[in-house]
């Protein structure tokens, strides 16, 4: 599995109103581009687009990765919501993919993968008795499950506390390593901690921000962490 | 335990408001018998109440299990096929225009006086409820799921079978629900109409010779029929998948 950069430029309507551009980007290959912005100014537009859910989105542009090949079938998407079935257990909701697809359920790579998200001894467990925390690692493993070389998250540590949040972005950062990652997310704190290429998109269109040279995940409490996410949130309120 | 004891304070209530209504209006027993009287009846009368009360509660639960089944299969259908959908859908809304007891000596005239006619009323009663309950829930998809399945490039059958009908379960739960209520009343109906056997019979007839104290107690029976079931399906659909 070799991993794309993924480019996009063009512009959207949904019925006449202009969603967002012109704009144009690049998340290079294997690497982790976080899309910083405020709501409402097209982030999940773009990762719907880039998903391929883009019904009854007008989009005037293109969307490829650089090796040519189609996107479909090479896209995971992580929601802000788990998107756990309730009525299977993590390990089922793990395979689902492959019960969706009518193949037979990899279980013991389930078992593996849950247990690289800390979860060996929940496998059995249904969503209602997992913490919120613990539903979106359940998330991330499905989403390892299902092996994409791109992976797009859509706020997808949003809804968390704060400590189960840290916590998720340091196992995302180590377990989505070597795919090309585009993260959509409002939080500036999470931008620094993740963003090995940070876009910061506004009304204006799309700028790319240079991050601190510390591997990532930056450490939360380091100075030249919370020294970029103050700059990342200023550039925020400038752009008003 | 708590509730089982308020149940019986109520119930206890409304014996003794009964039984004061009847003694201080002085009403006749032809009219209205006391509780007393009633309760004397039931116990009297239990080889004849249970003989026709098994009659009914066999119509019942072969209309409601029927009922529900064809419910089903129709509200998976519609959800599944959009032909489907714009053809029968209509004709749906249509049928319900039309009031299933003015069916019923249709349905005798066409299935006879035995159990056919009252397990089709049954049947006709609930089917709708039940059916729209479940497609209903079957258009509800959490849209988050749809597009989850989209990305894990899932069939369409699978979809449906993995994702949209386990999730529609609680609706089909509830379409149940007044289902249990419902299938008594066609059951009863259609004994009205035309029958030798059943609660309905049963309290026509006792109606007719002016034994309301039989008909109070054929009554009181055919409502603890109605709960029992109720209660049973409710327990069942709990059980389907929120354990």
């Amino acid at each position: 599995m070799t991993a794309p950069a993924l480019r996009l430029f063009g512009r959207a309507t949904i019925e006449g109103t202009t969603v967002f551009g012109p704009v144009s980007f690049e998340a290079p290959a294997g690497r982790w581009t976080c899309l910083l912005g405020p709501s409402g100014v097209g982030k999940s537009t773009i990762l719907r687009l880039l998903a391929g859910l883009g019904d009854g989105i007008a989009f005037e542009g293109k969307v490829t990765a650089d090796d040519g090949a189609p996107l479909e079938g090479r896209i995971a998407l992580m929601a802000q919501s788990d998107l756990l079935m309730p009525w299977l257990d993590a390990t089922a909701n793990v395979t689902f993919g492959a019960r969706l697809r009518g193949e037979a359920p990899q279980a013991d790579r389930a078992r593996q993968v849950l247990g690289r998200v800390g979860l060996a001894d929940h496998a059995g467990k249904r969503p209602h008795a997992l913490s919120g925390g613990q539903r979106q690692r359940v998330a991330l493993a499905r989403t390892l499950m299902e092996d994409r070389a791109i992976v797009l998250l859509d706020e997808s540590f949003s809804a968390l506390d704060a400590r189960s949040r840290a916590l998720m972005q340091d196992l995302a950062a180590e377990l989505l390593a070597g795919r090309t990652v585009l993260h959509v997310t409002h939080d500036t704190a999470e931008a620094a901690r993740l963003g090995q290429t940070i876009l910061l998109m506004t009304h204006a269109g799309i700028d790319v921000i240079a991050p601190p040279e510390i591997p990532t995940p930056r450490p939360f409490d380091a100075p030249e962490t919370l020294a970029f996410q103050s700059r990342l949130l200023r550039r925020l309120m400038a752009a008003g | 335990m708590r509730t089982a004891v308020r149940i019986a304070g109520i119930t206890l209530f409304a014996l003794l408001a009964w039984q004061a209504l009847v003694v201080l209006a002085e009403l006749p027993r032809f009219i209205l018998p006391g509780p007393g009287l009633v309760l004397a009846t039931l116990w009297t009368s239990r080889a004849l109440i249970a003989e026709h009360a098994l009659v009914t509660a066999t119509e019942v639960l072969l209309g409601l299990g029927i009922g529900a089944a064809l419910g089903f299969v129709s509200a998976i259908l519609l959800a599944a096929s959009p032909l489907a959908r714009s053809l029968l859908r209509p004709m749906l809304v249509f049928s319900q225009a039309i009031p299933v007891f003015a069916l019923a000596p249709i349905l005798t005239l066409w299935l006879g006086y035995g159990l056919l006619s009252k397990v089709a009323m049954a049947l006709l009663i609930i089917y709708f409820p039940v059916t729209s309950a479940f497609f209903d829930a079957l258009m509800r998809t959490p849209p988050g799921w749809l597009e989850l399945a989209r990305m894990m490039n899932a069939r369409p059958s699978r979809t449906l079978w993995r994702i949209r009908v386990p999730a529609a379960l609680p609706g089909f739960a509830s379409g149940l629900r007044l289902a249990a209520v419902y299938a008594p009343i066609g059951a009863i109906i259609g004994e009205w109409v035309g029958a030798s056997r059943g609660l309905g019979y049963l309290m026509l007839l006792a109606n007719g010779r002016a034994k309301i104290d039989l008909m109070f107690a054929a009554l009181i029976v055919l409502a603890v029929l109605t709960l029992l079931l109720h209660a049973t399906v409710d327990k069942l659909c709990r059980r389907l998948w929120e354990t």
